[in-house]
């Protein structure tokens, strides 16, 4: 009974998934840095528990829970947790000064975004920006599905609330929500 | 029929039976506020397309496909950024220290050592030194049809190579000279192995046949203080390992099962003779000098 390593195959397999843990670790963190740091830690620790991994279950949740972990260690240890209490800090401004409405929007959808509890943030991105079901990202995040589903309510709700009123004291006037065009 | 928000959520979120969602739809459709919700949340989610997509496209750092192609790369950051090498280290000095003390005790007369694998056969492969082969076979299939950087420090700084890899396994580690046997030692590299580093030498010979050494810490638990060779074939690879001290070694090539045993065997002997005795765990760790 062998323990596997990772082969060629798998290996290739979790390279294709690179992209998209830099993506949700971007808008995890909102820092690119500190996302790439994530990606290369959760890289790291999966291919060190390759062994764990089961031959055909679902690779991208195994690697997705190991990048949770690995986040909420991160979180835990880093005093960078108290970020996400300060509005005024660990903002990112690379992308303000453009005069477009909707690269505005962007902007201050990131700094939005990291206003979220992690709980709630994490949550919102697996199931909206990742595509997860809501029974994948419960297995992911080992919650029960009622946990996941009222952490989302609770994000979407909160997330509109900072884009409307632009702060932690947006108003609950029901304001359309958000009126621009996307370009994809 | 009776909705509540939580549909809502269920629809733009794809999670109904389609039947289901048209009822839903025709529920949301009757109230502005439900419209408003609905329309609200798909627009966060095209929001967050447009604002991170961009990711998807990008190329990916090389620091990444090295690990995950080849094994972190030493040469990423420096050692104490790293949270996982820096765990991996703590684990690895208690382990280190829990091995040296039972094999002492082992060695010098205690017969009522505690631990379950004291009353092990000493020749019977555990679960980890086989999996250690599987490992090392694997780790042979990848690195060595590597032209451009088969090793991370290669052979003309073997001192340095040496002393490295022997911090970074916390325990000393040495590279046995092959040359009588044709092979000539290329470098080395630090792995991640089932839960700690290991250790590979890669060596070549004239006609550009290479040999990977693959030296591993042996858990405690696990710690067998002798094993006979064994022998295993993974695709083409060939693996000869076996338990000495608290290491697992492992030599793999694409060699013959009977143009191995005798490297095997030089190999076995050479690190059988005493080395620097003590030593575990040297405070620092020199910077290696990293092949790019």
């Amino acid at each position: 009974m062998f323990l596997r390593a990772i082969d060629k195959m798998d290996a290739e397999a979790l390279v294709a998934l690179i992209p998209r843990l830099r993506r949700y670790a971007r808008a995890l963190t909102g820092e690119r840095f500190r996302a790439d740091d994530l990606v290369q830690d959760t890289l790291e620790r999966a291919i060190a528990k390759w062994s764990l991994w089961r031959p055909g279950t679902d690779l991208r949740a195994w690697t997705f829970t190991i990048m949770h972990n690995v986040y909420v260690n991160q979180v835990k240890r880093s005093v960078l947790a108290a970020e996400s209490l300060d509005p005024d800090a660990g903002m990112e401004t690379e992308d303000s000064g453009a005069a477009a409405d909707t690269l505005a929007q962007l902007s201050g959808l990131n700094e939005a975004l990291q206003r979220l509890p992690d709980e709630q943030r994490t949550v919102l991105l697996l199931v909206t920006l990742e595509g997860f079901s809501y029974d994948e990202a419960a297995h992911t995040l080992g919650l029960p599905i009622g946990t996941v589903m009222s952490r989302l309510a609770r994000a979407r709700a909160r997330l509109a609330s900072l884009l409307e009123g632009g702060g932690e004291h947006g108003q609950a006037a029901p304001a359309p929500a958000v009126q621009l065009k996307v370009v994809k | 029929m009776s909705f509540s928000e939580t549909d809502i959520h269920r629809l733009v979120d794809g999670e109904l039976p389609p039947e289901t969602a048209e009822q839903v739809a025709a529920w949301v459709a009757e109230d502005a506020e439900r419209l408003r919700l609905a329309q609200a949340w798909r627009e966060q989610r095209e929001l967050l397309h447009a604002r991170y997509d961009a990711l998807l496209g990008e190329p990916v750092p090389a620091a990444m496909l090295q690990t995950v192609r080849e094994g972190p790369k030493r040469a990423r950051r420096a050692a104490n950024q790293s949270m996982f090498w820096r765990t991996a280290g703590i684990v690895l000095l208690a382990g280190a220290c829990t091995a040296g003390g039972w094999l002492g005790h082992a060695r010098f007369g205690g017969d009522a050592a505690p631990l379950p694998s004291a009353n092990s056969p000493a020749d019977s492969p555990s679960d980890s030194l086989a999996a250690m082969s599987h490992r090392a076979a694997v780790a042979h299939a990848v690195f060595s049809p590597e032209v451009r950087h088969p090793v991370e420090v290669a052979a003309s700084d073997e001192a340095h190579l040496v002393r490295w890899l022997s911090n970074r396994l916390a325990t000393p580690v040495r590279a046995p000279a092959l040359g009588p046997q044709g092979f000539q030692l290329v470098g080395g590299r630090l792995l991640p192995g089932e839960d700690r580093p290991v250790a590979q030498f890669m060596y070549q010979n004239g006609a550009g046949k290479r040999l990977t050494l693959y030296v591993s810490t042996l858990a405690p638990s696990t710690a067998t203080r002798e094993t006979a060779f064994r022998f295993e074939r993974y695709r083409n690879v060939n693996t000869f390992y076996w338990a000495q001290e608290n290491r697992a070694y492992a030599l793999s090539g694409d060699l013959g099962r009977e143009e191995l045993m005798p490297v095997a065997r030089t190999v076995y002997e050479q690190l059988g003779l005493p080395a620097t005795p003590g030593a575990a765990a040297p405070a620092a760790s020199p910077k290696p000098q990293v092949q790019q």
